[in-house]
């Protein structure tokens, strides 16, 4: 038997063409919230690596945003450990604030390259060496 | 796949509006300062209200390529030529769905959310790549469509991985390198019927003959015929020129083709060895203005589809909703 559907249902797929498409005639909306909230993901690429950003997915929990970040991040590449995070749990600087990281010149102290010791060493060897 | 070499918009809005062009003019000339050093510009960056607007359009339209290109391939999943095909072709159809999802949270980190973009999907507000609107009618489509379609769309995405905004780019890269396995799992397809018995080269050869319309009209409409955004070049929103990237695209593909004593239907169809240039007849492009408006052989089924799917998921969607949660956009 027949339904009317499949008069203006001529696709090439027979499994589109079982389906009754359109049968409301309603335009579909989908309502603001319905594809639940967003989640950043951290991907594992091996034991004792960091967790590194790669994007995110909409899951209505955490624990469907793991199953669907096993799905997005997980199904190429190595892949060990995955974290999920509620994107309004995260909390970061202004952007526009990213001047207050500049490095300033006369911070060598905090860097290996700001102690030199070599120049003395050899200053002193060199005296050492000349009093003999 | 699918970048969707061009990108639609009405023919009136092409060109920039001068009021928008007058954002604060000290952080515009800061940001396109920027955008010159070859620095990406994040979500939470000031950008003009312009950028942000040509940059939801862009990725929203590609992230819709991407879920709707995967319905004509996804018809063959079930009668796939053997296993080795099946399995390949159900990887391929799910990566072009997690693209799709990639690059709608790359656009929802701009400000549109997720349900605003399908909503302009289903009620044929937003568009996408006009290639998805024709039939895949036999096996030898789906090879024309995984070699030449991802091809055409893998020259379109390497350069749009070079822009300007950063989820976009990263979005692609993680895009393209998937990509190549579609591209190379297509070709293979190919060229198995192109060097197959006088039956299946007929078969690849009749596909040729019906897709090489469709992927002419890929990049869009000529320069010389499109009102050419310099801004958006320099917002580097836009990469290339439509006809920069369709001349790409032929010449790493053609010859593939003719070497396989295959033909493509345009007797036109040379390359200048002067200029480096192809040489083509003219694609018909009024028929791409009626297709790419709903009057394809297509339009209709792939939207019934994706509304059937968006009608009978709901409850499940629902059912999972947990109601205290407040939507937020993506950080990154």
């Amino acid at each position: 038997m027949h339904n009317n559907t499949s008069m203006d249902n001529q696709s090439l797929d027979p499994r589109v063409k079982r389906l009754k498409l359109n049968s409301s005639g309603e335009p579909v909306t989908v309502q603001e919230g319905e594809n639940w909230n967003v989640f950043e993901v951290f991907h594992q690429e091996k034991r004792g690596a960091h967790h590194e950003h790669v994007g995110c997915v909409h899951a209505p929990s955490a624990q469907l945003a793991l199953v669907f970040a096993k799905e997005q991040f997980g199904r190429r590449k190595k892949c060990v450990n995955l974290w999920v995070v509620r994107s309004a749990d995260i909390l970061s600087f202004d952007t526009e604030d990213e001047d207050m990281f500049a490095n300033n010149l006369e911070k060598t102290y905090r860097d290996a390259s700001g102690f030199k010791v070599m120049e003395k060493i050899n200053k002193f060897k060199k005296s050492a060496h000349d009093k003999e | 796949m699918y970048g969707g070499g061009y990108i639609f918009d009405e023919p009136n809005k092409r060109q920039l509006n001068e009021e928008q062009l007058h954002d604060d003019p000290e952080k515009l000339g800061e940001f396109e300062a920027r955008i010159a050093r070859g620095e990406k510009i994040e979500p939470g960056d000031w950008m003009p209200s312009e950028y942000r607007r040509q940059l939801i359009r862009l990725i929203e339209q590609h992230a819709h390529s991407e879920i709707i290109g995967a319905l004509p391939e996804g018809t063959w999943i079930t009668r796939a030529p053997g296993f080795k095909r099946k399995l390949a072709l159900i990887a391929k159809v799910q990566d072009e769905i997690g693209h799709g999802q990639l690059l709608y949270n790359a656009a929802e980190t701009l400000g549109k959310s997720r349900e605003a973009m399908i909503n302009d999907l289903l009620s044929g507000k937003s568009k996408y790549s006009n290639v998805f609107n024709y039939p895949a009618e036999t096996w030898a489509d789906v090879t024309v469509i995984g070699f030449l379609i991802d091809a055409a769309a893998i020259v379109n995405q390497v350069a749009n991985a070079k822009g300007s905004y950063g989820p976009y780019c990263r979005a692609l890269e993680r895009i393209c390198y998937e990509e190549s396995f579609h591209l190379k799992q297509g070709h293979d397809a190919f060229i198995e019927l192109a060097t197959g018995t006088p039956a299946q080269r007929a078969m690849v050869q009749d596909a040729l003959n019906r897709w090489w319309q469709p992927i002419m009209h890929f990049f869009g409409p000529p320069d010389k015929n499109s009102v050419h955004s310099e801004k958006l070049m320099q917002w580097k929103v836009k990469m290339a020129s439509n006809d920069d990237m369709r001349n790409q695209f032929l010449d790493a593909y053609v010859p593939k083709i003719w070497d396989l004593g295959l033909s493509l239907p345009d007797e036109n169809l040379k390359k200048d060895p002067a200029t480096g240039k192809w040489a083509y007849s003219d694609p018909d492009w009024d028929l791409f203005k009626k297709v790419i408006n709903g009057g394809g052989p297509c339009n209709k089924e792939r939207l019934d589809v994706r509304k059937w799917a968006e009608e009978h998921g709901r409850w499940v969607r629902k059912a999972l909703m947990n109601p205290t949660e407040k939507t937020t956009a993506p950080v990154a």
